[in-house]
Order: C-alpha cells, then structure tokens, then sequence
C-alpha cells in the first residue's frame, strides 16, 4: 500500500491523539462521571468515540493513494460528518465543552482544508465540471467559517449579546422574513436604488459637461472633493431635517454620496482615450458627439465601471446610516439601531445578512456587466 | 450646406473605383493641379528647453497623382510635415495649401486618409467595425460600408478576419487594417506615416506591389514617410531627402523609374543609381552636426 503525505491529515492525527489523552469532552460528562447516580443527559454519550473514529478513519484513509475525487469525498464525509455531530451536541450544554472539543473541531477543520486543497488542484475535462469546482471550493470556505463560529461561539458559551451563534441568526432570518423584506423594500428599493441611479447619472452628466467646458472641470472638481471629504455622519442628519423622515432624504445622501466618485473617475475616463486614437477622429472631421460617443466614452468605460462599484458599496452605507437619523418606523437602518437597543443583536445580524447579500448580488450583477463592456480592456481579456 | 455636395462627390470617386480596373500604364498622370503646394512654411514648437524647430523653410509642391516619398533621419520632421498637411499641426511660419484649400478646410472635406505610424485601432471593435469607423463618421449607409469593408480588407489580404479583434491579431496585421481602414473613404489623397516599419520584409513587398498598384489606377496622390531607401526609390515618383536640427528639405529627387514596376526592378541599374544619389543626400544632411 503507498502512502500520500499531505500535513493536514497528520496534524489532525495528531490532535486525535492529544484529545484522546483527556477524560471528556465537557464539563457535563466530568459531572456525570464523578455523580453515576444522577440522571442528567451527558453530551456526547457515545458520540465522542464515533466522531474520532470517524475523523482518524478520514484523515488515514487520505493518506493512502486513492483517486483524488475519492480521497476528497471521504474526506468531506469525514469532516462535515465530525463538524455535525459536534456541533448537535454541545447544543444543550453550551459553555461547557474542555479542550478535545476544541481539538476535534480544529481535526475536522484540517480534514477539511485538505479536501479543498484536493479538490482545487483537480482539473476536471468538462466544462461544466470546472464551473462547479470553481464555485465548491469559496463554498466549502463559506461552510467552515459557519461552522467554526457555530461550534466556537456554542463550546465556549460566547454571550448571546456579543456574538450569537450563526444559526439562531438563521432561525431569526427565516422568521421574520416579511419585516426584513419590509426594511429591504424602504432602503433598498426606494432610497438606495433612487439615490444610486440619480447620484451616477449626474456625476456622469456633470462630467461630461465639465469635459466639454473647461471652466465647469476647474469649478466643480475642488467643490467635489470638498464635499466628498464631508463626513456622512455630518450631511445625513442635514438632509434628513431637510427633506423630512422618509426615503427622499436617504436618498439625498447616497446621491451626495455617489456623485463625486462618478464625476471625478468619468472625467479621468473621457481623457483616458490616446492621442493618435483622436487624431484620427480629427482626421475624419468627426465633430464633438461622434467622438465622444465612438472614442471616448468606450475607452472611459473601465474607469465608469469602476466609479459605479465604488458607489454600489457607498451607496448602502450611506442609505442604512442615515436612516439613524430619523426614518419612518421600517427600514434596514432604522431597524439595526433600534434592534441593537433592545439587545436583539440575532435580529442586528440578521439585518447585516441581508445587506451583505443584497450587495453581494448589486457587486455581482456589476462585475458582470463589466466583463461584458469592457471585454477589450487588458485587464479582463488577460484574466 | 455643402453635406450633399460632399457625399455627391464622394460616390462620384467612388464610381471611379468601382469602374472595371484599367492597366496602370494607360492611365494618363496629369500634373497640372497641385494637391499639397507649401511656401516657406516652417514650424516651430515650444517646449521647456526653448523652441525646437521642427521644419524650416519647407517649398515643395505635389501634384495630383504624385507618389511622393519623404526620407530622412529621425527627429527631422517628416512626421511634422504630414501631420501639418493633415492639419494636426498649425505652421507657424510660411503658407500651406491642401487641394487649393487651407488644411483645416481639406479636413473638413475630408480630403485625406491618414495612416498613423502605429495602427491605433480600437480594441472594442472588430477589424470590420474599425474599417467601418470612418464610414459611420461621414455617414455612409450601411450596405455600401459592408461592401467598402469587403473590398478593402480584400485588398490588404486580412479577408476572413472582419470579426477578430485588433488584439488578437499580429503587428503586421494590425497596421495591414489601418491602411484598409485609411482606404476604406476613398479620398484622394493618402498621407501614410511608416505604414510598413513594423513588418518583415517579404510582407513589406507584397504591401508595397498591392499599394503601387492602388496608386496606379485610383490616381490617388500619396506622401509617404519612410526610413528604407530602396522603399522609397521602389514606390516613388519623387523623394524628398530631408535634414535635421533644424528640420528642413536638402534634397528632391525625381524618379526616372517607369510607372510599371516589377519588384525585380530593384535589381537594375537604374534603380541603384537614383537609390545612391539618396544615399548621398541623406550622408549630406548629416554631415552637418
Ligand atoms: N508635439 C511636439 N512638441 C515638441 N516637439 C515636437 C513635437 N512633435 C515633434 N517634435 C519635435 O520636432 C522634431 C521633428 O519631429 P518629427 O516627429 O516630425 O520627426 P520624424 O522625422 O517623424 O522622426 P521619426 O523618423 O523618428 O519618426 C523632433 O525634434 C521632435 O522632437
Ligand atoms: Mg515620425
């Protein structure tokens, strides 16, 4: 039989073996243990030799020489099979779990790091097959950093105010989809989609009024990085006395906001086109538009493109921070702030969940379309 | 106003193309009407380190269906003279006439193709919608653009390339669409800039063979920049040999070669006689730092 090093599966070995030196998982067994009269539920009755078993049989077994894909479906079943029942229970008994909880957590964890290093050197013929990799690798990254903060926050009995466990801010998610979506509705939909699309378009029109008129460029740049180095936390609650409570101020932020990284990335975009590439447009007597329009503007569109990712994330910012400032009672801003006061930090997070994603998707769609414009740009047709 | 006007003497040069070819030795090569006719005109630029003077007292005057070869060391302002036939450049001295006209008013006519010493072709469009750039500009309908396409990319050997782009393509390839793209227009004078600098020999002659015979039966006029002596000599009814610091013309030669031309004609005496008295024109201007 011939073997395969790789040093995570040793090291999670390793760790086996230490746990194994140690009596009991938790504090509840040593209990248990000392008091046999007492019926108390121990955790990790029977489980705690199955999930060593299961993690030394996963880490050996990877260190034979199997078909790549074999090694890393065990070593998937291993770890998250480990993962699973660790976490399932200290569920009960949190706060009370001794260091071969830990040790076994981190022997999945290694277990797990082998695999994706398994399954990223793997280069699959289909193409289809590629795509999925591509995608499981960041999804098994996203997995274990759910499961560390589960089992850690859980074992070690973080307070439910500092950081709740992932899956009570899940529970909370599921439960109270119609608020959030309410919230999501207020400050997505109506002030960061209006604040964003007016914001861009006239940073965008601003700037090519200012390329054409030159004392436009030298009055408006200055007053631009002025008002861009105001504080937010300064024009929010100015805009918000206002303009009044509802998404119209929201939106005046994020269009303040917004404006000035468009206006000042579009004009470095409109220069950005070379001088023979103009000249030849002056060549054909190409008059203002036609060389905006067929020059200009395309060779601009990598610094637009990067002006308009820049204010997808300053545009949620700015929208869920003014809404502290005064905001009918719905709104993902207006909910963080009051949730936090009531010490309903699952909801916090789950707001924070939301965000996250939804500017995940808006970076996202962007990045997209990015490819698609500027596919002649170096920078995308290189990568 | 004079749009239609404009657009009508467009497809009247464009019958002249479309006309079944005739052999270049029958078409006649007036002289009378002088497409470029400069006096006296010079060129200074202002930089940091005091005025560099780019042409000085340049006289020259080319006429229709000329094929006119500019030589000379760099630096010595062939680049500039081009570029202020083209009006990309103001003279600062002297005058200069493009078909009778200021530059400025031949450019706006559209009275030249220009191509650049590199291809600068635009990386977001492909081969075809770069030739097709200057068509859309002047507002040619698109069956007559995809026809124009067709024909020019035929005549640079890049068919079968129209939906490449610009970056997936060889140097030579590049600089063969700029030309196509110069030609596509159809204008009657062509100011090319070292077209073929960047490419290997045998495809610079096979370039040079197809531009001669363009030459010889669009009756174009051509002012062509170039640092290869037996290029000049190969393709040129007359080559100005000129000198730098400052830039000024030291030589005009006139070719005696005939109007049909092999490219083993390189080999004849002849050839090699007038390619020696540019040698010496070119060894004179040096001679003077
Ligand atoms: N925009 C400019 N500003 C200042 N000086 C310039 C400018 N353009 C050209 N020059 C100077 O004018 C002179 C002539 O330049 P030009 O480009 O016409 O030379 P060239 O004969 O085309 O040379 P090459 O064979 O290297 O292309 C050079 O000394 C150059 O430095
Ligand atoms: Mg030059």
């Amino acid at each position: 039989m011939r073997l395969r090093f790789a040093w995570q599966p040793v090291l999670a070995l390793a760790l086996l073996i230490l746990a194994s030196f140690f009596p009991s998982m938790t504090m509840g067994a040593l209990d248990a243990e000392a008091n046999p009269t007492a019926t108390v539920q121990v955790p990790f009755d029977g489980t705690s030799t199955l999930i060593s078993l299961l993690l030394a049989a996963g880490a050996i077994l990877s260190l034979v020489r199997l078909p790549k894909t074999a090694e890393a479906l065990i070593l998937l079943v291993a770890s998250f099979g480990a993962a699973w029942m660790l976490v399932s229970g200290i569920s009960g008994a949190e706060g009370s779990a001794l260091a071969p909880f830990f040790l076994k957590l981190a022997a999945s964890w290694f277990l797990a790091w082998r695999a994706a290093s398994v399954l990223s050197n793997l280069s699959p013929i289909s193409a289809s097959a590629r795509t999925l990799l591509r995608l499981l690798v960041p999804a098994l990254f996203g997995a274990w950093v759910l499961i560390l903060w589960e089992a850690i926050v859980r074992g070690a009995g973080v307070p439910f105010i500092l950081l709740p466990p992932p899956s009570a801010i899940g529970l909370r998610l599921v439960s109270s989809v119609p608020t959030l979506w309410a919230d999501v509705n207020q400050t997505i939909f109506k002030s960061v989609i209006a604040g964003y699309v007016a914001g861009c378009g006239l940073g965008f029109g601003a700037a090519v009024l200012a390329d054409r008129y030159g004392f436009l460029r030298r009055g408006l740049l200055p007053i631009g990085n002025m008002v861009s180095a105001l504080p937010i936390i300064g024009v929010a609650p100015i805009l918000v006395n206002l303009l009044g409570f509802d998404w119209q101020s929201k939106a005046a932020v994020v269009i303040v906001m917004t404006f000035f990284p468009m206006l000042v990335n579009t004009i470095a975009g409109l220069s950005a086109s070379g001088h023979m590439e103009r000249d030849l447009m002056r060549t054909y007597a190409s008059n203002y538009w036609q060389t905006l329009l067929k020059l200009r503007l395309p060779a601009a569109m990598p610094f637009i493109f990067n002006a308009l990712k820049i204010n997808s994330t300053l545009a949620l910012i700015g929208a869920i921070v003014a809404e502290f400032f005064g905001t009918p009672v719905v709104g993902m801003g207006f909910r963080i702030s009051t949730e936090v006061g009531r010490m309903n930090i699952d909801m916090v997070w789950a707001e924070i969940a939301v965000a996250a994603l939804v500017g995940s998707l808006f970076y996202g769609g962007l990045a997209l379309a990015e490819r698609a414009v500027t596919f002649w740009h170096p920078s995308v047709r290189g990568g | 106003m004079d749009r239609s006007l404009k657009l009508l003497s467009f497809s009247a040069a464009m019958n002249v193309i479309a006309s079944p070819l005739k052999p270049a030795d029958v078409v006649p090569r007036p002289s009378g009407a002088s497409v470029v006719e400069a006096r006296g005109l010079g060129l200074t630029f202002k930089t940091n380190d005091g005025p560099v003077q780019a042409l000085t007292d340049v006289n020259l005057s080319i006429g229709k269906g000329e094929f006119v070869s500019f030589i000379g060391p760099s630096g010595c302002g062939k680049t500039t003279f081009l570029r202020v036939i083209a009006d990309l450049e103001r003279p600062t001295a002297g005058t200069i006439h493009v078909n009778g006209m200021t530059p400025e008013q031949a450019r706006e006519a559209r009275a030249y193709g220009y191509v650049f010493q590199a291809a600068a072709l635009y990386p977001w469009r492909t081969i075809e919608h770069n030739v097709a750039l200057p068509l859309e500009i002047m507002g040619i309908g698109k069956a007559e653009r995809e026809e124009r396409i067709k024909r020019t990319l035929a005549l640079v050997n890049l068919s079968g390339f129209e939906k490449k782009f610009p970056w997936q393509l060889s140097g030579g390839m590049q600089q063969r669409a700029s030309i196509a793209r110069a030609l596509a227009f159809d204008a009657d004078l062509l100011l090319m800039d070292e077209p073929f600098g960047a490419l290997d020999e045998i495809v610079r002659d096979h370039l040079n063979e197809q531009l001669l015979q363009l030459w010889a039966r669009t009756n174009k006029t051509i002012c062509f920049v170039t640092h290869s002596i037996p290029e000049a000599v190969y393709l040129s009814t007359r080559i100005v040999v000129m000198s730098p610091r400052p830039g000024r013309v030291t030589d005009v030669i006139e070719s005696t070669l005939p109007h049909e031309r092999p490219l083993d004609i390189r080999e004849t005496p002849e050839f090699l006689a007038i390619a020696h008295r540019v040698r010496e024109g070119l060894r004179a201007g040096h001679s003077y730092d």
